[in-house]
């Protein structure tokens, strides 16, 4: 699902974000990403989402190579990717039900079909009966369910969460994490970046660990 | 690699029918693009209205703009019917020497019936002359005070039908001026075709004028976008991540920009309605000082038209322009 051929991600005032990074990361399975605040995990996670490119080597997402996906390509690209994050990224001024519809929307589905589908998405994060209710009114926990539920409501076949329990406490975060093996028994692709290491201690899962920017740890598949 | 297939849970992973049924197409176009660009049209002029004071603003601003170039088209368009209703009596008035009797005035006129570029022949004598003066000109008074009549005897002359050139009707005065009896001749036609040359550099005008403030309302709308744009910033951006395409995000700000034109389009228009009700009254009883039919013209439905529909299109360059700007800064480094 996801390989990375020596991937060098280089800013210009900060330096080398990735050196020469490869792995490979198989359809259907689930990893956590991890390491220290600035060893590469959201540089990596924003590669594969095409927010931003490398600077070298090859990034393949879904059999598709990213650095020669032309531009008006990434878009539909983007639609196969569902993205979690921190700071649960939701829309302020619209509702639960809305920010959940924005994929479907954006997609151009029609109205049955989006409130259908996001009502499947609500069911599965335990968030229907809240679709009314404006984001700012949810507690951490339940808004960043509202995210994961935007994130997989199109059904992409890969997810990412970057620091997704980053904001909650360890009961909501087992929580989340519950949710994400959910969507792993169905079949979805999870990378999952989190420094949490308590809590992926406990869990059964690959973990790829980065130091300063290249492969520090790879537990494998499990 | 491990892939664990959901035990009952109708789940499934793969991509569903529904993208497919979004791609049924009425006439060439996808049902869901028209459906997406009536819910943007609705959406923008449902978020203008919950923002009523700036929106009203910007909406003023545009629709005095549009109003002073479409003001003076009106003015110029009465001016024209004003006018054409005086071209019709293009006629030569013929001055004789004082002094001229009446009988040889008559002669003359008789003569002058039979010439071929001429139509009518009407006498006027001088006393016919000064009593019109004193019932219309409001001279009475200062009339009585004359001990004797000051004006010549005047043959009022309708040319031909097939005179009708301001050459011939110039050629034709300067021979009736090269007669013996006569003081001088005035062609009547004159004045107006000088009017007529100040109404057209006048509609000369309304281009200037109406450019320089097409290009003020494209600012305005431009600015007006580009604040929208921003207040919007993290909106876009997550519209971005969830794979919404740049002709996405881009609409509901094109018709934003569209919606300001047109309201400002018709906010002029009743501008316009507004001062033709203000002014009507007193034009009419002028009118009828001067004794003409002369009524005041608005817009007329063409002009109507084109002047919504440019306000429009003003508003959707001024907002393309913004976004075309402003719009442009996220793509993957």
């Amino acid at each position: 699902m996801i390989r990375f051929e020596h991937v060098t991600k280089r800013y210009p005032d900060s330096g080398d974000a990735l050196s020469d990074l490869s792995f490979e990361l198989g359809a259907g399975e689930m990893a956590f990403l991890t390491g220290h605040s600035g060893a590469g995990k959201s540089t990596l996670l924003r590669l594969i989402g095409l927010i931003e490119r490398p600077t070298r080597g090859q990034v393949m997402v879904n059999g598709r190579n990213l650095g020669s996906l032309p531009r008006r390509k990434i878009p539909r690209h983007r639609r196969e990717v569902g993205m979690i994050f921190q700071d649960y990224r939701l829309l302020a001024d619209r509702t639960v039900f809305d920010n959940v519809a924005l994929p479907l929307v954006v997609a151009g589905l029609g109205h049955k079909e989006v409130g259908r589908r996001v009502r499947a998405a609500l069911d599965q994060v335990g968030l229907l009966r809240k679709e009314r209710a404006f984001p700012i009114t949810l507690s951490g926990g339940e808004q960043q369910r509202v995210g994961i539920a935007r994130a997989v409501v199109a059904r992409p076949p890969l997810v990412l969460a970057d620091e997704p329990t980053g904001n909650l406490d360890p009961d909501l975060s087992r929580e989340i994490m519950g949710l994400f093996e959910r969507f792993h028994q169905v079949g979805v692709t999870l990378l999952i970046a989190t420094h949490d290491l308590a809590l992926i201690g406990s869990l059964p899962y690959r973990t790829i660990s980065l130091r300063g920017g290249r492969l520090a740890e790879d537990t494998g598949i499990w | 690699m491990r892939r664990i297939r959901a035990s009952g849970k109708p789940m499934t992973k793969r991509r569903p029918s529904a993208p497919r049924r979004a791609r049924v197409r009425l006439g060439f176009l996808p049902a869901s693009w028209l459906r997406n660009h009536l819910q943007v049209v609705l959406a923008s002029l449902g978020r203008l209205s919950r923002n009523p004071l700036p929106t009203a603003m910007t909406v003023a601003v545009i629709a005095i703009a549009l109003a002073l170039p479409a003001g003076v088209y009106v003015l110029t368009r009465n001016l024209v019917a004003l006018s054409e209703s005086w071209d019709q009596t293009g006629t030569i008035s013929l001055f004789l020497k004082m002094g001229t009797a009446i009988e040889q005035a008559r002669t003359l006129a008789a003569k002058l019936e039979a010439h071929p570029a001429l139509r009518r022949v009407t006498l006027i004598t001088p006393q016919e002359a000064l009593s019109e003066l004193g019932r219309h000109g409001g001279f009475s008074e200062a009339i009585a005070q004359l001990e004797e009549n000051p004006l010549p005897v005047v043959l009022a002359l309708q040319p031909a039908p097939h005179v009708s050139t301001p050459e011939a009707l110039e050629h034709l005065a300067q021979e009736l001026e090269a007669m013996p009896q006569t003081d001088f001749a005035r062609l009547d036609t004159q004045w107006v075709r000088r009017f007529q040359a100040i109404v057209g550099l006048a509609q000369r005008g309304i281009m200037l004028l109406g450019g320089a403030l097409a290009l003020a309302v494209l600012l305005v709308v431009g600015n007006t976008i580009r604040l929208e744009i921003e207040n919007r910033r993290v909106e876009i951006e997550i519209m971005e991540l969830v794979g919404a395409t740049p002709a996405f995000i881009r609409r509901p700000f094109l018709y934003t920009g569209c919606w300001y034109g047109l309201l400002g389009g018709i906010g002029a228009w009743f501008l316009i309605a507004l001062a033709l009700i203000l002014v009507r009254a007193p034009v009419s009883s002028l009118a009828d000082l001067y004794h003409t039919q002369f009524r005041l013209q608005g817009l007329g439905p063409a002009a109507s038209l084109a002047m919504l529909g440019s306000s429009l299109c003003l508003g959707l360059l001024g907002s393309w322009v913004s976004v075309g700007r402003h719009l442009t800064a996220t793509e993957p480094r």
